[in-house]
């Protein structure tokens, strides 16, 4: 109340009108409410991370990394089988995967000025937004129906559907980047089209690329859905790709919804150690690029 | 797009090879390079030939999905017809199915989300582009992304074991109490339920919405502010006059992507919606989606149309999400065209 006093107070009259109390007060209001939005949506990021630390570290240990789900209701046992399923998978997913991204992504960067790289950046973006769980019916189709199993190699596919669009799409914007002075230096040098295309602009740019494949990665690695039933999961040990595999997030899924206690613990470490590797991916891409590594990016 | 008048080596035409023919017909005993230049014409056309294949890649991803989508579907299609989408049974026994309570609990869930996310996201971008320190800029979006780094299934584990406890013990009962007449918190705070999956969503697509939102209110010209300041503006009619103003086609087109993400979010939603195919009016009523009905049954489908019928869904959910999306991406590109790329959704 003692605002509006001190504002009629002739002694801090200006020729230019006061900004009225109740202005002052919506703005300071309004600075308040942003504020208060900053630390709703930080509060789940923070419960989340210190529910994954306080449960996770209880219950990670040598056993959990080394050894496969027990039977039903006994204790113990690990997801060391879901681990190695999850690299299977993602080893398959990025050998489809990146070269298909990165060959979009080159074409769309140097050949790509026309109608047909128009629409094919569209059809990146717009694959960007299907739902994974489709992506999944499709590996289904494609890949189980036709081996007649689930399958990790099905697994593999649906996860490289979901790499290429991120791919292609950070390629071709981190070969853009590169100078065109350049191309035209390895021109001027005789470079063939293709050698300078592979050792001038795409060396140029390979932190970027890097960047973008690291980001695919981390994004298909906590993926489930398109898993559910591709590679359908798996209590025991399997390393062929023409057999159900069992995967970290699908181990997590399958745990968190079971009655067990000892199961729900293990769920908790399972996702410390996908977070751990996400966020160690998606952290070592931001402080490369941050130290731009990449030149004028 | 490409500029006529800058040199483009990518522009077809035969002239430059030929060029590189005669130069290196006369002179290929002294230079060495021009040599290499020419026998490169052949690698040349494979490898653009390689890169245009891969390209297509992406084109034959989209169509095999429609292909696969449409051809595994045509069963239930055949059967139902449109009716599949307006009635609300589902009876895998008797092979009778409808999709109704799925798309009503897609929908509503979506709906939810977005009403709690979007003021949240926007009040987020604004104060790290208008409002916040610059030291605290790049943390703050970093937490946020972070957010966005969360898998869905972390989410899910994290709602059930802290948010539905938290929903059933405080604040559904609270809800009950003060806004029990509307109907919509009314019955049996289970905690698991509509509600708790609108929650989740809402937190995941916070930072989609915001990020977009962030790279749309950069955009906007600093005179604008500044001209808005200079007439008296407090710091706050400013943000409202000159930057949500100038802004809101962007804003609107990250909310639509907010709103894709929402629709096709399968693992968290499954986890704690309750996965009942009922549509009821209390938001405390456990629900179904379109896409946890795919998660839950899709592997134990047993029988022709009961897979194509869960296939069709999926088709359904594959058409709304690429309209939703396309049109996102047109109103983000309408604001934010012309500008680097160097923020990713």
């Amino acid at each position: 109340m003692r605002v509006p006093n001190s504002a009629s107070n002739p002694a801090l009259h200006h020729s230019v009108e006061p900004i009225s109390l109740r202005r002052r007060v919506t703005d300071h209001v309004m600075t308040g409410v942003a504020v208060l939005t900053v630390v709703l949506v930080l509060a789940p990021l923070i419960a989340i991370f210190g529910y994954l630390v306080y449960k996770g570290f209880g219950s990670i240990n040598w056993a959990f990394l080394t050894q496969t789900p027990k039977p039903v209701g006994e204790t113990g046992g690990g997801m060391a089988n879901a681990i190695v399923g999850s690299a299977l998978m993602l080893g398959i997913a990025s050998i489809i995967g990146v070269p298909l991204g990165i060959g979009a992504g080159i074409y769309l960067a140097e050949f790509g000025r026309n109608r047909l790289g128009d629409s094919i950046r569209f059809t990146a973006d717009v694959l960007n937004g299907v739902p994974s769980i489709v992506i999944g019916i499709v590996a289904y189709a494609i890949v189980v129906l036709h081996q007649k199993h689930f399958s990790a190699l099905a697994g593999g596919v649906a996860l490289a559907i979901m790499m290429v669009p991120t791919i292609c799409r950070t390629t071709e914007e981190m070969l853009l980047l590169v100078p065109q002075a350049l191309r035209e230096a390895a021109y001027g040098l005789g470079i063939p089209r293709w050698r300078t295309t592979l050792s001038v602009t795409l060396r140029t740019a390979t932190s970027g690329v890097i960047t973008g494949v690291m980001l695919a990665f981390a994004r298909v690695a906590g993926e489930t859905a398109p898993l559910l039933f591709t590679a359908l999961g798996n209590q025991f040990w399997n390393l062929r790709t023409d057999q159900p595999t069992a995967a970290l997030p699908l181990q997590i899924y399958t745990y968190a919804l079971s009655p067990y206690d000892d199961w729900h613990r293990q769920a908790w470490a399972g996702a410390l150690v996908l977070i751990v590797l996400i966020v160690s991916a998606v952290a070592a891409v931001r402080l490369a690029v941050r130290r731009g590594t990449f030149g004028a990016a | 797009m490409a500029n006529p008048a800058i040199h483009r080596p990518d522009m077809p035409g035969p002239q430059p090879v030929e060029q590189t023919k005669v130069t290196s017909g006369d002179a290929s005993h002294r230079t060495a390079p021009l040599l290499q230049a020419t026998s490169g014409e052949l690698p040349d056309r494979v490898f653009k030939y390689a890169m245009v294949a891969c390209g297509l890649a992406v084109l034959g991803i989209l169509v095999l999905i429609i292909y696969q989508l449409v051809a595994r579907s045509s069963l239930s299609w055949h059967s139902f017809g449109f009716k599949f989408f307006v009635r609300s049974d589902w009876d895998p026994v008797n092979e009778l199915f409808g999709a109704l309570p799925f798309i009503y609990g897609t929908l509503v869930s979506s709906l939810l989300a977005l009403i709690i996310a979007v003021p949240l996201a926007i009040g987020v971008a604004v104060f790290t582009t208008e409002m916040c320190p610059p030291v605290l800029r790049g943390p703050l979006s970093f937490f946020v992304e972070l957010l966005a780094a969360i898998p869905s299934v972390i989410y899910g584990l994290w709602a059930i074991f802290v948010l539905v406890p938290l929903l059933s013990g405080y604040v559904q009962p609270f809800l009950a109490k003060t806004l029990g007449w509307t109907g919509l918190f009314e019955g049996p705070p289970y905690g698991i339920g509509m509600l708790a999956a609108g929650i989740i969503l809402a937190i995941m697509i916070v930072p989609i919405i915001s990020s977009i939102a962030r790279e749309v209110l950069t955009v906007v010209p600093q005179h604008q502010r500044e001209a808005a300041l200079a007439l008296g503006a407090t710091r706050w009619e400013m943000i409202r006059v000159a930057v949500l103003r100038n802004a809101r086609a962007g804003i609107a087109g990250g909310v639509i992507l907010g709103l894709g993400r929402a629709l096709g979010e399968t693992m968290a939603v499954t986890m704690v919606i309750g996965n009942r195919p009922e549509i009821a009016k209390s938001l405390f009523a456990p629900g179904y989606t379109m896409a946890s009905v795919l998660a839950n049954e899709f592997s134990e489908a047993t029988g022709d149309v009961y897979l194509s019928a869960l296939i069709e869904i999926g088709l359904a959910l594959f058409l709304v999400t690429i309209v939703v999306n396309a049109l996102a991406r047109l109103l983000v590109w309408s604001v934010t065209r012309g500008m680097p790329s160097g923020a990713r959704a």
